[in-house]
């Protein structure tokens, strides 16, 4: 029985401190990405073609994704409004979801799942193939090259990125609500204008730049980190994609919570 | 040039590189030898400042500590340092004149056409010239080994490391890659360090050798040296018997008794 609780404790107690200890090394290794790009050289041309990867590369899964949200939206908000006789509020049910909630954490779930993925198996498949050491090699710091352009790359799109969701979402719901459910346009648009204000807007972007944050931090880190053969290229990948999504809902509450 | 004192490396339990000394001198070519797994990489990872010593230092000109430097003071050191390593390790983004020409971008300020002749010059050494549009992946591992000499040589470094620089080569171009090390020894008194488990090709090129068994320094002298040494184990290995003082596995139980044992 003793030795038992021994070892349930001392399990927890290991895992807390690995867990703690990576949590603690990915923060540094952000830091000094972070450091990097304060210091030269410049990276200013591989930033934009991280931006241009991540960013225009997930436009359009984006926009569908939006669109059905907004449309999903429509159809569900409806019909729990009509219950209660005010489907005039159908416009402000679905901006305030979108702009405050859905569109940050949708759109963060695909950038991780385009981007965030494709970002630690390439890291990664560099550790395995030693390229990060030829960089060093060469004088080159991987972290400043390779991990840094990515992280800003992440900051910077995913807020581009709401927003077209969000704009996506709102005219795929007017569509629906308006010209399918026949709700009022004028109401629909009065009600989206009169209630949603411009601190839900910045909520949506301000959670927007942490989620990008949280996953350029969270996917490089997987892949610099990766153990370096196949399977731990694979491991790092999914474990990047999971890490990220529960991490983005956790942090999507205590921001929540915070601004409500 | 490089000084190594009581250097060694750990992975665990496995002692990959014993506590060893070594003196790399300047404008010679010294070559270190083993069979696979005797920790000739992990040795020449160290040498490069990639992998943490688990003891030991090693000082560059007598006045660098590798083994304990800053990173802007290594990343400063190593633009006087090459590296062929052993699987190329070239960007796979860039093609193959973006690779040889890589350092030269990121840290010189010359001319695109000075560029562009440089880079010719040294694929055309390695005939690589007529390849520079290819990718990475569209090469061969023997190719692609060449473009990794070309790399590791067009910033004309002081010291230059070489992991199996020979290994995966068909024989024509790893007699080229050779002769072309040689002659960089003699002619440009470049300082290189080759890793190998080629014997024929490591004692031609080598002013010395240094030979490794499970991490130990076994022997250390010139080619010569080497060729008459009359220890058993250098001798196994320079002849490449099957039977001798080295054992062909590790294991300390010899296999049918574990089979008998029922492993
Ligand atoms: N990153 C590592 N982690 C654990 N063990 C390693 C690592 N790198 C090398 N080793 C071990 O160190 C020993 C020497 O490896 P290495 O230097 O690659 O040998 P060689 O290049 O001579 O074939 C091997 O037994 C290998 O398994
Ligand atoms: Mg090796």
């Amino acid at each position: 029985m003793r030795r038992l609780l021994t070892h349930i404790f001392g399990a927890i107690g290991r895992s807390t401190l690995s867990s703690l200890q990576r949590t603690g090394d990915a923060t540094m290794l952000s830091l000094r990405a972070l450091c990097c790009f304060f210091m030269p050289p410049w990276q200013g041309s591989h930033i934009v073609r991280q931006l241009y990867a991540l960013g225009v590369g997930s436009l359009i899964i984006i926009a569908i994704t939006g669109a059905f949200t907004g449309m999903v939206l429509a159809l569900q908000g409806y019909y729990m409004l009509a219950k209660f006789g005010s489907e005039s509020l159908l416009g402000s049910a679905i901006a305030l979801s979108i702009i405050r909630e859905l569109g940050p954490v949708l759109a963060a779930f695909m950038l991780i799942g385009r981007a965030g993925s494709s970002i630690t198996a390439e890291i990664g498949i560099m550790r395995v193939t030693e390229q990060l050491d030829a960089l060093q090699m060469m004088a080159v710091n991987p972290v400043g090259r390779i991990i840094m352009p990515r992280i800003l790359a992440t900051v910077i799109a995913l807020p581009l990125l709401v927003a077209i969701f969000d704009v996506v979402g709102l005219a795929a719901g007017y569509v629906i609500g308006v010209d399918l459910l026949g709700v009022n346009a004028g109401a629909f648009i009065g009600e989206m204008v009169t209630k949603v204000a411009m601190e839900d807007l910045n909520i949506g972007w301000i959670k927007a730049a942490g989620f990008g944050l949280l996953i350029g931090a969270i996917c490089t880190w997987y892949g610099y980190r990766a153990e370096a053969t196949t399977e731990g290229v694979a491991r790092a990948t999914t474990q990047a994609v999971v890490l990220s999504c529960v991490s983005v809902l956790v942090l999507d509450y205590i921001l929540t919570s915070f601004f409500l | 040039m490089l000084r190594v004192e009581n250097l060694s490396r750990r992975f665990g339990d496995l002692l990959a590189v014993a506590p060893a000394n070594i003196h790399i001198r300047r404008h010679q070519t010294t070559v270190i030898m083993g069979g696979s797994g005797s920790g000739k990489t992990t040795l020449l990872r160290l040498l490069a400042g990639l992998e943490q010593a688990s003891s030991g230092h090693i000082w560059l000109d007598g006045k660098h500590d590798l083994s304990c430097i800053s990173q802007s003071g290594l990343y400063q050191l190593r633009q006087r340092m090459g590296m062929v390593f052993q699987y190329s390790a070239l960007l796979n983004s860039l093609n193959v004149y973006e690779n040889v020409a890589f350092p030269l971008h990121e840290h010189t300020q010359l001319d695109e056409s000075v560029i562009r002749t440089m880079v010719m010059m040294k694929l055309e050494q390695v005939g690589m010239r007529g390849f520079e549009h290819l990718m990475p992946s569209e090469l061969s591992g023997g190719m692609a080994k060449r473009v990794a000499f070309a790399r590791a040589l067009i910033t004309d470094p002081e010291l230059v490391f070489f992991d199996e620089p020979t290994s995966g080569l068909d024989p024509i171009s790893a007699g080229v890659v050779s002769s072309l090390i040689h002659r960089l020894g003699q002619q440009t008194r470049l300082t290189s360090v080759v890793v190998t488990h080629d014997v024929e090709a490591g004692l031609r090129i080598a002013d010395k050798v240094i030979l490794l068994w499970q991490g130990h320094v076994i022997a250390e002298g010139t080619a010569e040296d080497i060729r008459h040494s009359d220890d058993p184990r250098v001798r196994q290995f320079i002849e490449g018997n099957p039977d001798g003082p080295i054992p062909f596995s590790r294991n300390e139980t010899p296999f049918h008794e574990a089979l008998m044992a029922g492993l």
